[in-house]
């Protein structure tokens, strides 16, 4: 566990809303130098701090076919291994967007972006549910997503404000 | 037909900007730099809960000074923040947005013909209030190379025999300058030497990018018994239509300011006062997020003045910037109304906060990054635009 200083606090929570800012920016934003970011930034991907810049894309207004499904996953766990060679086996897909260790009444939570409602049973009744650990499935189809990674998909804000006020 | 008006209201001049603000508001496709309140929502949290009173059916007046159990959490919050001791039985009242304390502070407190010191450029109701007042209005120019602080210097030169109050408004609005404690300390020494009463608006007391917080002059000791202290919620929770701010005072100033608020208001809106409640419980998160926000929009908005060649001295509070843009020899309001005319953007220039805010534009930076670029690379090019044309008069 690698405990963050403030600076990177603050690099964290910029770039985790938008990861096309750019070095020179950050600086400015934190009052940093821009070598100081660089440094930090490249210091916290290879810590696997920072594991990727991806891209949040509102689906629903393109005519892409596109079907996310939430499936609840029983297992039996592994003697020695536990959870995590199940999960690395089911994360091995593709498919699979997001797998989740849960307590509760389930074990995993897997997301599962597939492009038709057939793709997604395929995955469940041929590949998930014949792995030996598995015990039983319940799979919840994605009807409208409102908000995503903290971002709200459904409307564009517009500034209400009046112009000038004193 | 006798004149039916009072001369008072009669001789408050309008705003000497009422026009731009005329010309920016039809000007339907302008960007902004220009506003005076936040860019976030009120927390939903808060919003939250003003619909869960609304649905309980809490509806009702409450008392004049406002909910007991909001004057219980100001005075718990203040201390907490700002040191600052009060008792909610007797020193608190809520008011309809901090405007309302600053009226009803002067009107319990002046009489005729007493003098007000006034720091500008300042916001633009205490003069007006003032002169409502039947009191003397005296205007300290502040000035740049103090970083627009008030110096006792300044002050000194200010007071006569006459001098009841002082209005402190820091963190500034218009030009974002802070008082720290050593400043504040000075002017305290002032004001007790000379008996001189401290109307203190606090209203940005969050936003402070500088030391570890802000320091409130009711805080200097010798000082609580002779200030009204003005905060409320609109700049530090985003809640600016709620109209809901709080005045602070000892008993014998706060019960009279209370019976004007009394007969002229009631008391403040009862669903923002809920919703106040459960800002101050559950909201000190969301007040350090958003100043944590604004102070990185400073930085970039002080950095693109550099970048641009306009000269900006760093102010530490509130979300304003003030540019002085004497060396391009247009008056700030030509500057605005160019501005506006050639780029689309407005911003308001500095006289309209004073006669010393000649000079100067006040840019806000409570915007998206995202606006602030746009609105800014605007005025780069602006600003390219009249060096050129500088150069080609020479």
């Amino acid at each position: 566990m690698i405990e963050l200083s403030e600076l990177r606090k603050q690099i964290l929570a910029l770039i985790e809303k938008n990861s096309r800012i750019d070095l020179k920016e950050l600086a400015v934003l934190l009052g940093a130098t821009e070598a100081e970011i660089a440094n930090e930034v490249a210091q916290m991907e290879k810590e696997n701090i920072i594991s990727g810049y991806h891209t949040l894309i509102n689906w629903e207004n393109t005519s892409e076919e596109k079907v996310t499904a939430m499936i609840e996953v029983m297992v039996t766990p592994q003697r020695g291994v536990g959870f995590d060679k199940i999960a690395q086996r089911i994360y091995n897909f593709s498919e699979v967007k997001a797998i989740y260790l849960m307590s509760g009444g389930y074990d995993f939570l897997i997301m599962l972006e597939e492009k038709t409602m057939r793709a997604v049973s395929q995955f469940v009744s041929e590949k998930l549910s014949t792995l030996d650990e598995v015990r039983g499935t319940a799979t919840h189809f994605v009807l409208k997503k409102y908000k995503d990674h903290g971002t709200v998909l459904s409307d564009i804000k517009q500034d209400e404000r009046m112009l000038v006020t004193p | 037909m006798r004149n039916p008006l009072s001369d008072a209201v009669v001789n408050i001049k309008p705003s000497g900007i009422r026009k731009f603000f005329d010309i920016v508001s039809e000007m339907k496709d302008a960007i902004s730099l220009g506003v005076g309140e936040p860019d976030f929502d009120t927390p939903w949290h808060v919003r939250e809960e003003a619909i869960y009173t609304l649905e309980r059916g809490k509806t009702v007046y409450t008392s004049n000074a406002g909910l007991m159990e909001l004057r219980e959490e100001i005075c718990k919050y203040l201390k907490r923040r700002f040191n600052l001791t009060y008792d909610y039985k007797k020193e608190v009242m809520l008011t309809v947005g901090g405007s309302e304390a600053i009226d009803i502070a002067l009107r319990a407190m002046v009489n005729p013909g007493e003098e007000v010191i006034i720091p500008e450029p300042c916001y633009v109701s205490y003069l007006p209030c003032v002169q409502l007042t039947y009191g003397k209005p005296v205007i300290i120019q502040l000035k740049e190379e103090n970083q627009f602080r008030l110096t006792k210097e300044e002050l000194l030169e200010a007071v006569t025999d006459k001098t009841k109050v002082l209005i402190l408004p820091f963190p500034n609005n218009p030009t974002g300058a802070v008082m720290t404690r050593e400043d504040l300390e000075d002017i305290a020494r002032v004001c007790i030497e000379k008996d001189i009463f401290v109307i203190s608006d606090e209203i940005y007391a969050e936003l402070s990018y500088i030391g570890k917080r802000h320091v409130s002059i009711g805080e200097i000791p010798g000082m609580k018994e002779r200030t009204v202290v003005i905060n409320g919620f609109s700049k530090s929770y985003a809640m600016t239509g709620w109209r809901l701010g709080y005045a602070c005072a000892p008993e014998n100033i706060l019960s009279q300011m209370l019976k004007i608020h009394q007969f002229a208001i009631m008391c403040a809106p009862t669903t923002s006062q809920y919703a106040a409640v459960d800002a101050l419980k559950n909201g000190d998160e969301d007040v350090e997020k958003m100043c944590q926000s604004y102070n990185q929009r400073r930085r970039f908005v002080l950095n693109a003045f550099k970048e641009m060649g306009v000269e900006c001295f760093e102010p530490f509070g509130a979300f304003y910037t003030f540019p002085n843009i004497k060396k391009f020899g247009l008056t700030s309001e030509e500057f605005a109304g160019r501005f506006l005319q050639e780029e689309k953007v407005a911003v308001v220039p500095g006289t309209a906060f004073g006669d010393c805010g000649e000079g100067y534009l006040r840019i806000s930076y409570a915007y998206s990054i995202e606006n602030l670029k746009e609105a800014l690379g605007r005025m780069a090019r602006f600003v390219k635009k009249l060096e050129a044309e500088g150069q080609s008069k020479c």
